[in-house]
């Protein structure tokens, strides 16, 4: 799956986007984010607030109940403020 | 001219409104709206981060409801990336219709969109401080009128 992260959040991560295969147990953007904390400080510190977090799986804006699969393109985002 | 545009490049609202008098005269109305960085609380400069594909369909997909709701004769939306400066233009929404109550609604309905759902951040630097725009809950309830049974 690509992962690409966005604003403040690429900004704790360090990089704009990765690929990465689907991890065992990670069915939905939920249990996705609780893996990708333990990837790393900068990941620990982006995903500390999850409730700050907004999600878009393929470009799609979803939540963290969605359902991820392999191939899947999910970005991480703070909310938007474009206009 | 595609109707919607996501570039670096400044915009010339002239041009942009001319494009939408189709000449044919069926437009009555073109209402606009020109996005500026506002230079307050000392900003010197304004970066604006985006999700490349994602801002198109996003911004598309409320192109096609305004059109759904609003006899739309012609629409453009243009929006800027990259580093700003206040008074740069940061964004142009206008729309052509028979009539100016749908091309003022549409506009406002289009901007109210962009703002709360097209995937674009804002960092904001004031001398050595750079900070994320956060997001206005005044936008989400500006929104929220859009959504009441018609």
């Amino acid at each position: 799956m690509k992962l690409l992260y966005f604003a403040w959040v690429r900004q704790k991560i360090g990089i704009s986007e990765e690929q990465i295969d689907m991890p065992a147990g990670v069915t939905t953007v939920a249990t996705l984010v609780q893996f990708l904390r333990d990837r790393g400080p900068g990941y620990a510190e982006a995903f500390r607030n999850p409730a700050l977090i907004r999600v878009a799986v393929n470009q799609q804006h979803t939540d963290f109940n969605a359902v991820v699969r392999p191939g899947d393109e999910i970005a991480f985002f703070p909310p938007v403020t474009g206009g | 001219m595609s109707e919607i545009s996501i570039q670096r490049e400044d915009f010339d609202p002239g041009a942009e409104i001319a494009a939408l008098q189709d000449g044919s005269g069926a437009a009555g109305a073109i209402a606009t709206f020109i996005g500026i960085v506002r230079g307050d609380g000392g900003l010197s400069a304004m970066t604006l981060d985006h999700y490349p594909g994602m801002c198109e369909s996003e911004i598309a997909v409320h192109a096609e409801e305004a059109r759904k709701r609003w006899p739309i004769l012609g629409l453009r939306i243009v929006h800027r990336t990259g580093e700003l400066v206040p008074g740069d233009r940061i964004v142009f929404v206008g729309v052509a219709s028979a009539h100016r109550q749908a091309a003022f609604q549409a506009a406002e309905f289009l901007m109210d969109y962009l703002k709360t759902r097209a995937p674009f951040w804002k960092l904001e630097r004031r001398g050595a401080q750079a900070n994320w725009v956060e997001a206005r809950s005044e936008d989400d309830e500006s929104v929220k009128r859009w959504q009441q049974p018609r």
